[in-house]
């Protein structure tokens, strides 16, 4: 049994069937990717584990425990933190200010007025966003207001935002979209480093076959909102239905 | 210093000097003079109006400034607060306190009935929400429904809700005073200094009202300085971060337009406190327009912003205003008479009835150079002043680091 367990997922948008009979189940401390096409179900699928949208049949579990029907806030409560395409930061905020909300949010839960001690006085949440900051080597920018950074540190932090919270399972849409070489082998270093360190079970949905390969222990494969097929990498990139339906030009 | 840091610290004190030492700073002429008659702004009246609308916009920004959402109809719960206060002082006497208990609570329980449906909707919609009750609960009181259906006025319609004889205030002593007074002590009784050609007035009211503003504004620092401001920020910032985040930002809100609610009940309270009695125009929505405008002129989002931006548009409401076409005559008589009156025909339309064309024109001025409102201009002032003194200090002196 998988620390998330997808059922028969159906979702139909208008005429089209965007997820057919989902199955997935992703194991505990496991990097499980998620490839497809463009138009395979990759979104649609990440948007009902989040809450985002509620499929038309089936079921979704996160430590047996069902998340249809929670918003957003409660999912993430339980334990499922995302990471999205283009970073979703607190842009006007600082980087310490930034990483302090989602410590709060672990602490206090959805909401908790405090209004009248000042943030500062918080210790237990500074030194925790500290010890943050300083594993994503972050340390020296805390200062900065966070839409001032680049994009590449952007994605750091929002990583730091996601792991302060200690998730038992990260989610990541495509988390080296739009970067360079350089970066995208950053990030798979920082995404690796994060692995080593904690239990933590990702999933990722991605493009880029450089990033699957060199981090996912475990691939589904979709194509037109249903899976193909299942395994490991190895077999995957020998896989000749693999190959025909997504893989037939890219060379791995 | 009572829970700030040292910046805060050293803000609030300088509110309290503004406010303490108002009479003299706003009486810069003599009485008498040409230019005192214009420009002196120091007499209660209008320093209570400085205050209390200090006050409302300190509140309106806690909304606004905090969270980014554009409350239209802010001068609702200010005309609540007021029918509140008129009716503690027809039923129960001239304290102002219960008076002024019973505005801050009565708007409360507006802005939570208000703001549970407004806030269902973000952006424009909200601000249309909002505008939409602010007027509905205009027309109510302008119309005095409520009355109709309960058999006495409430609201009093046209007339305005105001204190008589035939009232029953209960707690009403027999010696007390007839006028509204915080036990016993009048709220309109003033001493007047006159100190060479000055004359400076200190009255009650004005310093009752600064009270208040003080207070208001020592909690909204506290507020934005809290872990609630940081979450009512981040909601500014990215909403959708936020519920990722696992942070529920409805209650949030709530609170934030609650409080900010209560603000304007309070100040709404001031205002029947200074003057017994009140009618539905504080309502209308020009009212409620004001104060956003208040609010963007001094700076949204900054904590003294509120304060100096309802300090200058009731500056310009009120002594603007009152220049008339003889003044400006005077003042530029040293002028050769064709340019004397090319000069007055410019600036006339500007000053006296057309206040509001100075006031439209400072507006544009602030929003399109200026987004940051005054403070922001304040703060470049400071910057260009730091830097000069930089560049003119002699090769190899240092700056002390502050």
């Amino acid at each position: 049994m998988g620390i998330l367990e997808v059922k028969g997922i159906n979702k139909r948008f208008g005429g089209l069937q965007a997820l057919g009979d989902v199955n997935l189940s992703i194991a505990e401390n496991t990097v499980h990717a998620i490839i497809g096409p463009n138009g395979a179900g990759k979104s649609t699928l990440l948007n009902v584990l989040v809450g985002k949208l509620i499929p038309d049949s089936g079921s979704v579990l996160f430590e047996g425990t069902s998340v249809l029907g929670r918003k957003p806030h409660e999912i993430n409560q339980m334990g499922i933190s995302r990471v999205f395409q283009t970073p979703e930061i607190f842009a006007d905020l600082s980087v310490m200010e930034n990483v302090m909300i989602p410590c709060f949010a672990k602490r206090d839960g959805a909401y908790a007025f405090n209004a009248i001690g000042g943030v500062t006085k918080h210790t237990d949440i500074r030194e925790q966003a500290e010890a943050i900051l300083d594993d994503v080597n972050m340390l020296d920018k805390r200062e900065m207001i966070a839409s001032s950074m680049s994009r590449g540190d952007k994605r750091r932090l929002e990583m730091a935002m996601c792991l302060v919270q200690e998730p038992r399972l990260l989610l990541l849409d495509e988390p080296t979209a739009g970067m360079a070489r350089a970066d995208t082998n950053n990030t798979i270093d920082l995404l690796k480093e994060i692995k080593e360190k904690r239990d933590i079970t990702m999933a990722i949905i991605e493009h880029d076959m450089h990033v699957v390969f060199s981090m996912a222990e475990r691939i589904t494969v979709l194509a037109q909102g249903t899976p193909l097929v299942e395994d490991t990498p190895d077999n995957i990139k020998g896989h000749p239905k693999v190959r025909e339906a997504y893989l037939g030009e890219a060379q791995v | 210093m009572l829970g700030l840091n040292s910046r805060d610290t050293k803000l609030l004190l300088l509110v309290i000097a503004l406010v303490i030492f108002a009479p003299f700073l706003l009486n810069p002429f003599p009485t008498a003079s040409n230019l005192g008659e214009s420009f002196n702004a120091g007499y209660p009246a209008l320093m209570q109006r400085f205050v209390i609308f200090g006050l409302l916009v300190i509140g309106f920004n806690l909304l606004f400034g905090l969270t980014g959402y554009l409350s239209f109809g802010h001068a609702a719960f200010l005309g609540v607060g007021s029918f509140a206060a008129v009716w503690m002082f027809k039923l129960l006497g001239y304290n102002v306190l219960p008076a002024l208990v019973m505005s801050t609570i009565i708007a409360g329980i507006f802005s939570v009935m208000i703001g549970y449906v407004a806030l269902r909707r973000s952006g424009i919609y909200f601000s249309i929400l909002t505008l939409a009750f602010a007027q509905m609960m205009y027309s109510i009181a302008y119309s005095d429904l409520i009355g109709k259906f309960v058999g006495t006025p409430i609201t009093n319609g046209e007339t305005g809700l105001q204190v008589y004889a035939s009232d029953p205030q209960v707690l009403q002593g027999a010696n007390a005073p007839v006028l509204p007074h915080l036990f016993g002590l009048e709220m309109n009784s003033q001493t007047t200094l006159a100190m060479g050609g000055w004359e400076f007035t200190f009255q009650v009211g004005y310093y009752f009202a600064a009270f208040f503003l003080v207070l208001g504004f020592y909690l909204s620092i506290r507020i934005f300085r809290s872990p609630m401001g940081l979450m009512l920020r981040a909601i500014k910032s990215n909403q959708t971060r936020m519920s990722y985040t696992g942070l529920n930002s409805k209650p949030y809100m709530l609170a934030a337009f609650v409080i900010s609610g209560m603000y304007a009940g309070l100040a709404g309270g001031l205002m029947a406190a200074m003057d017994p009695l009140t009618g539905a125009e504080r309502m209308f929505w020009t009212a409620s327009g004001e104060i956003v405008v208040m609010a963007i002129l001094g700076g949204a989002g900054t904590l003294i912003g509120p304060v100096l931006g309802a300090g200058m548009i009731k500056y310009l409401e009120n002594i603007v205003s009152k220049i008339q076409k003889d003044f400006l005559e005077l003042w530029f008589a040293f002028l050769p008479d064709w340019l004397e009156a090319a000069v007055v025909n410019i600036i006339y339309p500007f000053v006296g009835k057309g206040w509001h064309l100075t006031l439209g024109v400072m507006f544009m001025l602030v929003i399109i150079y200026l987004p940051g409102g005054m403070v922001e201009g304040g703060q470049r002032i400071t910057a260009r002043f730091k830097r000069k003194k930089k560049t003119d200090a002699p090769d190899g002196a240092k700056t002390p680091a502050e």
